[in-house]
């Protein structure tokens, strides 16, 4: 399997984006498997930002921090990227970035600059570099004449056949490149990605919410979980659906529980910092038993900490969130196609056992995007309501622990829902033979919880000596590792829910060694393993640096740890 | 005189031992409540109380109506949600005075600047009631508390002054002593489309020796000969005190209603409790994104 990483670096505002949208679009209508990543700052203009975008002959998952080829927008991206630079690294760039490159590197000038004045405008840069590195990997030219035309078909006909032509030359320029350094980037062309569709992880989690019937969105603007809010406004029009920025992510969270308690299907997107604030609303969603919906995107705490950047770190804020006991459910998605389909179950969940449900994603997660097999949609919502009459109760004392939940208005009952302990109609008590029933009742959930729990995904080899235990969106950068040193007896055991926990005491038992591989300082899972299977995983690697776990990253850890 | 039965009394069991203080404002309250509702022609399933904490939050567990005794503060992101999602219920949200302007004032404020079409009742008696005597954002200026020994050093907060300067779409003033004139101020702010507010002055016979009946008694009057409509009056009438004034402050019928703007309604008037997603449409979608 061919592959290539590109890597576009340039200061906010200077039109990276615009390169990689286009040159990930020319790719992939040509038929490549495409995968970007970005990392960027926390700042509008100005600073250096980079996406990393992989090319292959096959479905890419993983993440890889080695650049095959380095094309650098302003100053400073050379270093910004020094560890990432290796012999084989090709650098594409204007002549006066040469110096910052140093002698060992490969570097090819390219005089993009000169040529788009030439062409007559200096904003055609972009579309020249576009068409440059479309051609390296022979994409098809009409392909992206064509996407050319229809992106700046609103700028008017000229500056839109101007674009075109740009793209053109700088596809010349890269096949004369190609010519003259010797420089080949062969990628087999797949007839099946036509078939795919490209999502980001914010899109898969927005969609999967449409899926999962919800018509009420509230949240106040946090990175990196806004990009879910905008994109869910965005469709509120033709979805009919409700998106309100709230004014505090308090008001968000408890608007979201009101809407629960009215009939609707809530849903809230936030950041740690934001969940934080939640804390109390998910205890009263505990209590009351409303259904809530949480999409915590993580990034590196505590406080502000970076807000651009990706981690694990708030698995135990979600896991002990609110004040008291009551049952709840985490889930975190390996991948995009499932940030799509485990918000879509998060909803069915919700309802059906009353309970606050949150899906943790990361930064990494919500802003990379590949070409995926399109998601399955659903035939139908099941509303887990009942039509009250005159004689509701709306906590009645169930086998199940589960109370036939009645909505406002749907019969000819009333109900009373209840942060306070209570009675069966939900009236306030004291009385401690009913504060322990009530408490029974909704922590018996859990033991329904625990039998439907997904099991983790295992990978690798079965005759393992070493386990690797992960969790979230590390999900196809580790598979990737074990598979690769296979012969090393190594494997995998990666999850999607985090509680409740599967028991995988049996797996644990079998291997000589146990690694946890998380992104945060101390090895939340791990804690968690130790305290629900009583297992302690003495070794860990863990990154807690801002960035993604990636298969070099992974790769020198297991070394150095002589597992490789 | 056999009582005659309400229709908004509660006969669950729980809600015959109510736990307000004998002589609380809180009763007459809660009766010109049910009454107004009744008058109006409401059945239980029709309403919504939605309710902070404190003494006045307990309110829902003495109604026959739907209910939601939610947490300190946060009653207006709720109310605002649940009359969004299911727009044929009246919704009312109840909270005191601590509820409203302390714990939940940035709620209040934007749920001005929202304008949800629902109601909310303030119980202010200027003291902390179920914390026991501790000082509320409206405690006047010296008053003893359990936490402020010394006296209250600032001034109380002019929540009729703060939502009409901030464009709240109905504000108004009543003191529970004046039945069927807080009875008629409710239902007018009941009818109003938009966010309704009354401040309902009531007693904490336990914990506010200042603001009694007769404090109330002697230092209020109605509004004569004033014009709802005019924001400029009713800014000088809500810093007028002793005597504070009663009635209707401010009606702004103009104000953009936030339930005016959901794309649910467009078309449909279902409640959304009874809908499916447009799957077609969300089919649309991912073949959108083919790239």
């Amino acid at each position: 399997m061919a592959t290539f990483n590109v890597v576009l670096g340039g200061a906010a505002g200077q039109g990276v984006n615009t390169t990689e949208e286009m040159l990930t679009k020319v790719l992939k209508q040509s038929g490549f498997h495409i995968f970007a990543t970005k990392e960027y700052m926390s700042r509008v203009r100005g600073g250096i930002n980079t996406t990393t975008i992989r090319i292959s002959s096959e479905p890419l998952r993983s993440y890889s921090e080695t650049i095959d080829i380095l094309v650098p927008f302003t100053s400073g991206v050379i270093n910004w990227c020094r560890e990432r630079i290796s012999e084989s690294t090709v650098i594409l760039g204007e002549e006066n970035f040469r110096d910052e490159a140093g002698d060992d590197i490969t570097f090819i000038p390219v005089n993009a600059e000169k040529m788009a004045k030439e062409l007559g405008n200096k904003l055609f840069i972009n579309t020249i570099l576009s068409g440059l590195l479309c051609s390296l990997f022979k994409a098809d030219k009409k392909i992206l004449t064509k996407l050319v035309q229809t992106k700046f078909e609103d700028k008017g006909e000229n500056l839109s056949q101007e674009n075109s032509d740009a793209a053109l030359e700088g596809y010349k320029e890269g096949e004369k490149i190609c010519k003259e350094y010797n420089l080949a980037f062969d990628v087999d062309q797949d007839a099946s990605v036509g078939e795919t569709i490209v999502l980001n992880g914010a899109e898969a989690v927005s969609l999967g919410t449409l899926n999962g019937g919800c018509n009420f969105v509230s949240f106040y603007p946090m990175s990196p979980a806004t990009t879910v809010a905008v994109d869910l406004v965005n469709m509120a029009e033709e979805m009919e659906i409700i998106v309100e920025q709230f004014e505090d992510e308090i008001a968000a969270v408890n608007a979201s529980i009101g809407a629960w308690f009215g009939g609707g299907r809530g849903f809230v997107t936030t950041s740690g910092g934001g969940f934080a604030l939640m804390c109390e609303g998910m205890s009263l969603a505990g209590m009351a038993e409303i259904p809530l919906v949480i999409h915590l995107a993580q990034r590196p705490g505590p406080a502000t900490g970076l807000p651009t950047r990706t981690a694990q770190g708030d698995l135990n804020l979600a896991l002990y969130a609110g004040h008291g006991d009551f049952p709840r459910i985490l889930f975190a998605p390996s991948n995009i196609s499932e940030a799509y389909s485990l918000t879509t179950q998060s909803f069915d969940l919700a309802d059906k056992y009353q309970i606050p449900v949150i899906i943790l994603t990361d930064e990494y997660l919500v802003d990379t995007y590949y070409n995926v097999d399109r998601p399955n949609v659903s035939e139908k919502i099941n509303h887990h309501i009942v039509e009250m009459d005159k004689k509701y109760k709306r906590y009645v004392l169930s086998e199940s622990g589960i109370s036939p939940r009645g909505v406002p208005g749907y019969g000819d009952g009333i109900l009373i829902a209840n942060g306070n302990e209570h009675d069966e109609y939900g009236d306030t008590t004291e009385e401690a033979g009913l504060t322990v029933a009530m408490q029974d009742k909704r922590m018996k959930k859990l033991d329904i919880l625990k039998k439907e729990t997904l099991q983790p995904r295992f990978c690798g080899n079965e005759n393992y000596d070493v386990l690797l235990i992960s969790w979230g969106s590390t999900f196809d950068t580790v598979k990737n590792i074990v598979e690769r040193y296979n012969h090393k007896k190594l494997a995998m055991l990666h999850f999607s829910q985090i509680y409740p926990l599967a028991d995988i005491s049996a797996y644990l038992k079998r291997a000589e060694t146990v690694i946890a591989v998380e992104q945060n300082m101390t090895g939340q899972f791990a804690e968690l393993i130790q305290k629900e299977l009583c297992f302690k995983i003495d070794k860990r690697i863990l990154k807690y640096d801002g960035r993604q776990i990636s298969e070099e990253f992974l790769e020198k850890e297991l070394s150095e740890k002589g597992v490789l | 005189m056999a009582k005659q039965a309400k229709l908004f009394d509660s006969k669950r069991p729980k809600s015959k031992d109510i736990s307000w203080c004998p002589g609380c404002g809180n009763f007459g309250i809660r009766n010109e409540l049910m009454d107004v509702l009744e008058e109006m022609q409401y059945t239980p399933k029709d309403i919504a109380v939605i309710s902070g904490i404190g003494q006045a939050g307990k309110i829902p567990h003495y109604l026959n109506a739907n209910g939601f005794h939610t947490l300190h503060g946060r009653s207006l992101p709720i109310a605002t949600a649940t009359k969004a999602v299911n727009p044929s219920l009246e919704v009312i949200a109840v909270g005191g005075d601590g509820d409203m302007f302390a714990e939940g004032g940035n709620h209040l404020l934007h749920a001005i600047k929202r304008n949800p079409n629902i109601t909310v009742i303030v119980h202010n008696n200027q003291v902390y009631g179920l914390t026991k005597g501790q000082g509320s954002p409206t405690s006047m200026t010296g008053m003893k508390t359990t936490t402020q020994p010394w006296g209250v050093y600032d001034e109380p907060m002019n929540s009729i002054a703060m939502l009409i300067s901030q464009g709240c779409s109905f504000v108004a003033r009543a003191f529970v002593g004046h039945k069927d004139e807080t009875k008629e101020i409710i239902k007018n702010a009941i009818l109003h489309k938009g966010f309704s507010y009354v401040e309902i002055f009531q007693p904490c016979v336990t914990f506010n020796k200042i603001n009694t009946y007769m404090w109330y008694k002697n230092n209020t009057y109605f509004l004569h000969e004033h014009d709802v409509t005019d924001k400029e009056q009713a800014m000088i009438k809500a810093f007028e005190k002793d005597p504070y004034p009663l009635g209707i402050f401010y009606i702004n019928k103009e104000k953009p209603c936030f339930d005016n703007h959901l794309p649910p309604y467009k078309t449909n008037n279902t409640p959304l409790y009874k809908r499916q997603p447009n799957f077609d449409k969300i089919r649309e979608k991912l073949n959108y994104r083919s790239f």
